[in-house]
């Protein structure tokens, strides 16, 4: 693990990943543009787009893990990865930013304005209230989503599943292998539980809240934001699988185990977020 | 362990694969770099063509070539095609070539990721294009794509929205490379307070990009779901509204421009000392005010919107942030020109252009700093000034500095040294007809034309005309570009090892052209300010 001895740096041989990669994401991203315009070949080329995309990342990742099992990888690697990884996260930071900023912008700025004095004679009729009345043209009647029913599980569960993440680092740094699958697998029930509980959220405000992406600002920065997170939160648990799968396998020892580690970094990125969301979303 | 290392490098280290797999399945930093430059030069070229057939349109007034909706899509896709095809990739192609010679590195910290960051940009730039051919065209609501006409138009402009997204997705991932290259590969000996300008400049350039590519993904996304899935954010009618697109384009847009500048504020670092043969004036006062600029850029959007209707505080607010910035700038105005002061100079082609940048880079930021004023920019506001301005800094300044780089470069990367008398007539062709087309733009916006138009009212006829002109001379004269790299690379006198006398960092100390594989083996440097190299032990190539 010294990296200040290592005078080599694992450079990998020509690969042909990334060009698949680029395939599948023009055929995603022409499909969907043809898609949203309800044009028929679109769903054919995303439907392409995703089985391309799944060989890749198939094919990329069992690369990578050859590698990392056949030694390639050293202190010097390790750290490029772990700088790399938390890169990521932090692009993914800013991208839900836009989205917090979008929700802070319409709750203290545009929807309180747009009820104010100034524009009594565009809108009469306009009362501005959050969330139950968020856009003068909206004539939609839904109900807001309670924080304190399933949104407060969901936090239980996610705060949890920090903790059951970590007891399985600890029991990878030790060596207690079985403590370390038995963290992890809990904590992918959880994630798992998590995502059942906000599919049946989701159902209730569909049916009997009348809520969509269609109510004005509370509807649209509700769905927007927790349904990204939501996708963050799958992806996150299928990391954590995957995790879970290599180290039934034996994978990782008490050093070598970044994989490990960037889904646990992965997941309390995830975990943040949603602390971030019950409040400025459910709860405030 | 080492052992196991080279046997896991045996493959790798059979020279260059050969034919078109080269290019497909590239790890090398340096066939990547080629990629990205000669892709952005295409770029260039297409985006260049869409310029022309602007100012074809407009050197009379009246509608004679094209309708108002055609002209408006050439706009868009020139803007859109140069920031997002010719100049950022071009940066991060000189990133991928010079990094790792400069630093000590064998290669960028993630091969494989580096060319799926490449690879991604062919598809985006087909999404962009082929948007001409489909029902409604291409997208033509000005590189901006401000809502409500983001919102409004076909379908042209969702795939606007997934090509930006594909880019979005490559330039944060050839930014991670980048930073993490500089961050974990820097050979013993190349300390950060140490670093050369240009590593500094794509080090602060990444992270900008990284922290604001995604917010614009953010802002697509939401025009994405407003076009689609009948969410508001743009549009009032459910609590939405147009300025919330405005303000998070441009959170995302101010750093932007710095990300067009701040590298070729590195290459004109190392341009300038060189053929002054004296070492960078001010070295630390110039990573302080790269660093000022990551910072400060996040601080001064709004200055993009004073004409909304803005609270009269912001307004101000955002005034003295944007002067505030044009601090760090005028800094390194003067550390080069006291890099200067007094240096035994030559004036080899790289220089003419480092020299250029300055000049006319100085007087876009000139008016840059005159639009910050809150008052005179409700005036100055979308009118032929803007477009004036953010020429000087896009053409003479990042432009020019890509122009004095690939001149200042070329030998180190072909073996082959350019022609210099045609890199001359290059230089002085493209400074003349470079201000015969974007001086006029200042009289035409003081006088009220405005941007984005395909027709003009008849006082404006004569500056529009000189400028017509003068942009097509100046198309022209990037042929004689092309013409110089394409013989020389074939038929060029052999470089020697250091060309410049002057030239003291990492990449002039190893074999030119440079091996396929450099620092194979990381070096150990002793090393001066600006990346100087005053001792080298060791970093086998093959
Ligand atoms: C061959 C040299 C170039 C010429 C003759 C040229 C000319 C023009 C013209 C005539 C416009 C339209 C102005 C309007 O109607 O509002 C324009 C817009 C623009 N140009 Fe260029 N340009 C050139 C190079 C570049 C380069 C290298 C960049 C680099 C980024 C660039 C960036 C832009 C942008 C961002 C816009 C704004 C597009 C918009 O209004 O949405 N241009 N250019
Ligand atoms: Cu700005």
């Amino acid at each position: 693990m010294e990296t200040t001895e290592q005078t080599h740096y694992f450079v990998p041989s020509p690969s042909r990943w990334p060009l698949v990669g680029s395939a599948a994401l023009f055929c995603l991203g022409l499909g969907a543009a043809l898609t949203v315009n309800s044009l028929g070949v679109g769903k054919v080329l995303l439907a392409l787009g995703f089985a391309i995309l799944l060989w890749m990342l198939f094919g990329w990742f069992g690369d990578v893990i050859r590698e990392s099992l056949n030694g390639a990888y050293h202190g010097k690697e390790d750290m490029s990865f772990r700088w790399g990884m938390g890169w990521f996260i932090f692009s993914e930071v800013m991208f839900f930013a836009a989205f917090f900023g979008a929700l802070f912008y319409v709750r203290t700025i545009s929807v309180p304005e747009l009820g104010d004095m100034a524009h009594k004679l565009l809108y009469p009729d306009f009362t501005a209230a959050w969330p139950l009345s968020t856009g003068p043209g909206i004539t939609q009647h839904y109900e807001a989503v309670a924080a304190w029913g399933l949104p407060a599980i969901n936090t239980l569960l996610l705060l949890t599943s920090g903790a059951t993440v970590t007891w399985a680092h600890w029991g990878l740094i030790q060596g207690k292998r079985k403590q370390l699958a038995a963290g992890l697998a809990l904590t992918v029930l959880l994630g798992a539980s998590f995502l059942t509980l906000q599919f049946v959220e989701y159902h209730h405000a569909f049916t009997e809240l009348n809520l969509t992406l269609a109510a004005g600002a509370y509807g649209m920065t509700f769905f927007m934001l927790t349904g990204f997170h939501g996708l963050h939160v799958l992806l996150g648990t299928i990391i954590l699988f995957v995790v879970l799968l290599r180290v039934l396998r034996g994978h990782f020892d008490e050093h070598n185990h970044f994989a490990f580690e960037a889904a646990a970094w992965y997941w309390h990125f995830v975990d943040v977020v949603w602390l971030l969301l019950f409040v400025f979303v459910y709860w405030l | 362990m080492a052992t196991v290392t080279d046997t896991q490098h045996a493959p790798h280290s059979h020279g260059k694969p050969s034919g078109l797999s080269r290019w497909l399945t590239a790890t090398n930093h340096k066939d990547i770099g080629t990629l990205y430059l000669w892709f952005s030069f295409a770029m260039f070229l297409s985006g260049g063509v869409m310029a022309l057939c602007i100012r074809a349109e407009l050197f009379h007034p009246g509608l004679q070539f094209f309708q108002p909706e055609l002209f408006n899509q050439f706009t868009t896709l020139h803007g859109l095609i140069m920031v997002f095809g010719a100049i950022m990739p071009a940066f991060t192609g000189l990133a991928n070539w010079l990094l790792p010679l400069m630093i000590g590195a064998p290669d960028m910290a993630f091969a494989r990721m580096n060319n799926w960051s490449f690879w991604l940009l062919p598809p985006a730039a087909l999404l962009l294009l082929a948007s001409f051919a489909v029902p409604g065209g291409a997208a033509a609501a000005g590189w901006t794509l401000y809502a409500p006409l983001s919102t409004q138009m076909g379908m042209g402009m969702d795939m606007t929205i997934f090509a930006i997204h594909i880019m979005g997705i490559s330039s944060i991932m050839g930014s991670i490379n980048i930073i993490v290259t500089i961050l974990n590969l820097r050979a013993p000996g190349m300390t950060l307070m140490k670093m050369p300008m240009f590593a500094w400049a794509t080090l602060i350039t990444a992270y900008l990009i990284i922290a604001v590519m995604p917010v614009l993904a953010g802002a697509v996304t939401m025009v994405l779901t407003d076009r689609h899935f009948g969410t508001h954010f743009f549009n009032a009618a459910g609590g939405g509204d147009p300025i919330l697109y405005q303000h998070v384009f441009w959170f995302f847009g101010h750093p932007e421009v710095y990300i067009m500048a701040l590298p070729a504020f590195g290459i004109i670092s190392h341009v300038i000392p060189t053929f002054a043969r004296k070492p960078l004036f001010g070295y630390t006062s110039m990573v302080y005010a790269t660093s000022s600029i990551g910072i400060l850029s996040f601080m001064v959007w709004a200055h993009h919107m004073f004409a909304t209707g803005m609270p009269a505080t912001a307004q101000l607010f955002f005034m003295y942030a944007t002067m505030l910035i044009a601090v760090p700038t005028g800094v390194k105005v003067f550390n080069w020109i006291a890099t200067m002061w007094e240096g035994s100079m030559t004036f080899e082609t790289p220089m003419l252009f480092a020299i250029g940048f300055i000049m006319l880079f100085t007087i876009g930021g000139l008016s840059g700093v005159t639009l910050s004023v809150a008052a005179v920019d409700i005036a100055l506001h979308a009118s032929y000034y803007v477009v004036a301005h953010f020429h000087y800094v896009l053409v003479a300044g990042a432009l020019f500095s890509l122009f004095a780089a690939i001149y200042y470069w070329f030998p180190k990367m072909t073996g082959k040294m350019y022609n210099e008398r045609l890199g001359k007539v290059h230089f002085w062709w493209s400074l003349i007809w470079f201000n015969v087309t974007f001086f006029p733009m200042h009289f035409l916006g003081l006088a009220g034309m405005p941007r984005r138009i395909p027709d003009y009212a008849l006082q404006f006829t004569t500056f529009n005309e000189i400028a017509s002109v003068g942009a097509f001379f100046f198309g022209l004269g990037q042929l004689i570009f092309l013409y110089n790299m394409l013989v020389s690379i074939r038929r060029g006198e052999p470089a020697p090892q250091k060309p410049w006398e002057g030239a003291d960092t990492l990449e002039w100390q190893i074999p030119t052209p440079a091996p396929y594989h450099s620092f194979a083996e990381a070096p150990e440097l002793e090393v001066a300010e600006n990346g100087a190299i005053r001792a080298m032990k060791g970093g086998k190539h093959h």
